[in-house]
């Protein structure tokens, strides 16, 4: 039994359009799928320490700082609305890159364009919320459960803003560069998780009481 | 990552070259040279990485071990004022993380990343400049984690850093800063590497390798790196909620605002309890590849070793509380964490009995690196009997927070992790360097290392049951730990003398080697795997060809058959089936600045979020900038699809006296015209298949 080399190994035995790897996933996709797994415990860290902080404040006597419950100041329709533009901005990620497997650069660019819209108007909501609470008196120090509900929400707010930039890096690459089919799907599977892990985050924090 | 490819025509192996574009971002030229400093800094081999991983690490535990000779030199005698009580506090601190984050881990690491992609025929890891980015976000966290020193003092509050010694009231100064924000800097390029590496075994295996013919190392580094992925986030979330508490004033764990200490510990441990199996299984790894070899038989009961492993790895996640016991979390809790911990023994003795059953009836050559793998087998075991113990929650009521904790533990990282790793650097150096280690001083290194090891830390099993606390700062004479703190003292200083005989049989040899080169071959041992199948030390490209895997330990059933009583019996001669290691036209991924220009911002971050904020400003645009310069240089420069030469037999694989600097770097960095194509990482894996 013979070895291959390298050369042969790529041309002869896999179809010219397959990654050659052992899973047949490129390495940068499974790499991200590794990473968002990773980042699970990431959030799945900052929600246990607000579920498990978020009723401390008034419950417990004699604590230093305020009793302000951050569920005291929830504006749930207006929460709803900016969630349901975050959603919608998978809807509009899954056509970008629907877009470029066709080969459709300019509707790439229209889709990405649209999803950081979309992002950037969550983002906008989510400093008017924050906004919103400091001048009724909840800061990010006034009290424990506080802290663990901005460090949460901020935490997300950087990852959509991480994505944002990514969006928008990608849409401006594509002016210069052929842009990957693929390169656009990890970015996708980036902002997909950054939507689920806000429908938890959402349910968790905002509507069970 | 993967954002764009090129738009020129591929011309690859014809080996034409056919634009070059050495100046892709026009700040750097493209490093070119695969010699000197420079080929260092910009690497992305993952043999230089490693070995850069392995130097980095030993100059720490350097560090570690003069902090813990200090402790020592404290200890010997009662009532001794020899260090300050703060200065003790930050010494024991010091040396915990630092032998934790800055030596055990990072020393796997190093032989995970020299030895997966050989172990598994690939020709680098996944994503090789991601590889360059682990090490120099490490290196730059670890330098930034001991600068504390210099900067109004190390870390005081205990390697696990409890609540609420942790928090500003009780450390005022800033070295539980640098703790928190070092070790986020360097979980940063712990979970790149390990992401890195996981990716690399499910997509990098030579045809023919799946996953049950991979080597025992490969896996057990495999399931090391599958826990860092899952682990490090957590313990991410409990330094940013410290990092918040004690710079911006937050309370996650100040008692008096509502703040629990206890979620610190629950944080803590449950990254804590998968770092210790971290820490330990690529050790076990290693012997895993070293009795076989040295006993002429395969390891006994591969699936079960495999097997293990993985249970190791799940169960690994149901035990953190058993450090806990004396918090006062509830009887239930106590109960299910104490039958989970005696549970995870289990799968622990099923390796060491392993061991034993691959030992028994094999022909032993009892080399430095095989009593290196024994003395694990025997130290960890006594490691893992008291570990054992630990898990009766009464009886751990009693030694929690005693000396027998700190035997218990040194017992199982040193004794099992620091001996497993000596016995893989005896093991692969000639694969590594090209030439051995001395025998004779590595025996004497050995035995020192083992008298001194069980001297140091024996008693304290004696001094916990007697009731000595750890982190004691001094005791008085009428305790009666007089006696048995100052053999260990004297144990303590037998192990610096061993790590001195380490250092001269390294710099010996090295120097018998250049003086009087002899080649070791590539198969020195009469080994198994088949990175014993390119000559030594690793050409740049590893394999000439990807090997085709039909067995497990496949290079061993290259070289031998079986007669008709089952005796091993040689079919084929080394020389002839080893390669050559003279291939050329081999595609390589080319040598980056920008890791090492992403990692220099991270500390300046760091030192910006504990001094000043506006340091940080140019730290973050040193990072950004290593984003962009990163993702618009091609991974593989055009030029360098012409491969390699034949490579030199060179001494050894450090940097040598002739440095070839690469031609005038930056001259002409303007000829960068922006609209020319480049290539990216998305290419990489199309063209560099298995490599």
């Amino acid at each position: 039994m013979a070895d291959v080399t390298f050369d042969e190994l790529s041309a002869g035995e896999l179809p010219a359009e397959a990654h050659p790897t052992a899973t047949g996933i490129s390495n940068e996709k499974l790499s991200m799928w590794v990473f968002l797994a990773s980042d699970c415990l990431l959030f799945g860290g900052m929600i246990s320490t607000y579920l498990v902080y978020k009723n401390r404040p008034g419950e417990i006597e004699g604590l230093a700082g305020s009793d302000l419950k951050v569920s005291e100041l929830f504006d749930i329709p207006f929460t709803s609305m900016t969630s349901f533009i975050l959603l919608m901005s998978s809807l509009t990620m899954v056509l970008s890159v629907n877009a470029i497997v066709r080969k459709d650069v300019a509707r790439m660019r229209l889709w990405l364009v649209a999803t950081s819209i979309l992002g950037g108007l969550f983002l906008g909501g989510q400093v008017y919320e924050f906004t919103e609470f400091v001048n009724h008196g909840l800061g990010f120090t006034t009290n424990v459960a506080s802290s663990a509900f901005f460090g949460l929400t901020g935490l997300h707010g950087v990852h959509v803003a991480a994505g944002v930039i990514m969006l928008l890096v990608t849409t401006g690459l594509s002016f210069r560069r052929r842009i990957h089919p693929e390169a656009v799907e990890v970015v996708g599977l980036y902002w997909h998780f950054v939507d689920i892990v806000w429908v938890l985050i959402f349910t968790v924090v905002y509507l069970i009481p | 990552m993967a954002i764009t490819e090129e738009q020129r025509p591929l011309e690859l192996t014809t080996g034409d070259v056919a634009v070059t574009q050495p100046h892709p971002m026009g700040v750097f030229a493209r490093p070119r040279t695969s010699t000197g400093w420079r080929s260092w800094v910009s690497t992305v081999d993952h043999k230089k990485i490693g070995i850069m991983y392995g130097v980095a690490s030993f100059v720490f535990f350097l560090i570690g071990g003069l902090e813990a000779l200090l402790i020592r030199a404290q200890l010997a005698v009662p009532g001794s004022d020899l260090l300050s009580a703060d200065l003790y506090n930050q010494l024991f601190t010091m040396h915990g993380v630092t032998m934790v984050f800055l030596v055990v881990m990072p020393l796997a690491a190093a032989f995970a990343n020299y030895l997966i992609p050989l172990q598994i025929g690939a020709r680098d890891v996944a994503m090789p400049r991601m590889n360059a980015l682990s090490l120099w976000v490490w290196l730059a966290g670890a330098i930034f984690f001991n600068t504390s020193w210099l900067l109004g003092g190390g870390a005081d509050g205990g390697w696990f850093n409890y609540a609420p010694n942790a928090g500003v009231s009780f450390s005022p100064g800033h070295g539980i800063d640098f703790y928190a924000v070092g070790l986020i800097i360097m979980g940063i390029g712990s979970t790149v590497s390990a992401i890195n590496l996981t990716v690399t075994v499910l997509n990098m295996r030579a045809p023919g390798m799946t996953l049950m013919k991979m080597p025992v190392f490969t896996w057990m580094a495999f399931i090391t790196q599958v826990l860092l992925v899952f682990a490090l986030p957590v313990i991410t979330v409990a330094l940013l909620l410290l990092t918040f508490d004690r710079l911006f004033d937050a309370s996650f764990f100040d008692a008096t605002k509502g703040g629990d200490p206890i979620m610190w510990e629950h944080l803590f441990w449950i990254f804590g309890h998968p770092e210790v199996y971290i820490m330990i299984l690529p050790a076990f790894g290693i012997v895993s590849e070293v009795i076989p070899t040295f006993a002429r038989k395969p390891i006994f009961g591969y699936p079960f070793m495999v097997g293990s492993g993985i249970a190791i790895g799940f169960m690994g996640w149901g035990v953190w509380a058993h450090h806990m016991f004396a918090s006062g979390m509830g009887q239930m809790s106590v109960l299910a964490f104490s039958l989970s911990t005696m549970f995870i023994a289990v799968p622990t003795g099923v390796k060491i009995l392993n061991w034993l059953a691959t030992l028994y009836g094999g022909r032993l050559r009892f080399t430095t690196a095989m009593l290196f793998a024994c003395g694990l087998v025997g130290m960890f075991t006594i490691g893992g009997l008291s570990g054992v113990s630990h898990a009766f929650a009464p009886g751990d009521q009693q030694q929690t927070d005693t000396y027998y904790i700190i035997a218990h533990f040194h017992y199982v990282l040193f004794g099992g992790a620091m001996l497993g790793l000596f016995a893989g650097m005896y093991f692969w150096w000639p694969k590594i360097f090209g030439h051995r280690l001395g025998e004779r001083a590595g025996k004497w290194h050995f035995w020192l290392m083992l008298v001194g090891f069980n001297m140091t830390f024996g008693p304290m099993h004696i001094l916990g049951v007697q009731g000595m606390m750890r982190r004691t700062w001094t005791y008085t004479e009428n305790q009666g730990f007089a006696v048995w703190n100052l053999v260990s003292t004297i144990g303590a200083f037998i192990l610096a003398v061993s790590i001195l005989v380490f250092i001269a049989n390294v710099a010996l040899s090295w120097r018998k080697h250049r003086r009087n080169p002899v080649d070791v071959g590539p198969d020195p041992w009469d080994a198994r795997g088949i990175e014993w199948m390119i000559p030594s030390p690793t050409p740049e490209h590893n394999f000439d060809e990807t090997p085709v895997i039909e067995e497990f330990d496949e290079f061993w059933h290259r070289k031998y058959g079986h007669d008709e009583r089952g005796r091993a019996v040689r079919i084929a001669k080394t020389e002839d089936i080893v390669q050559k290691g003279d291939a050329t036209n081999v595609h390589l991924p080319s040598p980056s600045y920008f890791p090492l220009l992403m990692a220099l911002g991270l500390p300046l971050i760091g030192y910006g979020l504990i001094f000043n904020l506006w340091w940080a400003v140019p730290g973050g645009v040193l990072f950004v900038a290593g984003v962009f310069g990163w993702v618009m240089e091609p991974s593989t420069a055009p030029e360098d699809d012409l491969g390699l030469g034949p490579a030199t037999p060179s001494t050894d694989g450090s940097e040598g006296a002739a440095a070839e600097l690469p031609e005038g770097e930056g001259g002409d960095a303007a000829d960068a015209s922006e609209g020319e194509a480049e290539q990216t990482e998305a290419e990489q894996t199309e063209e560099a298949p298995v490599g």
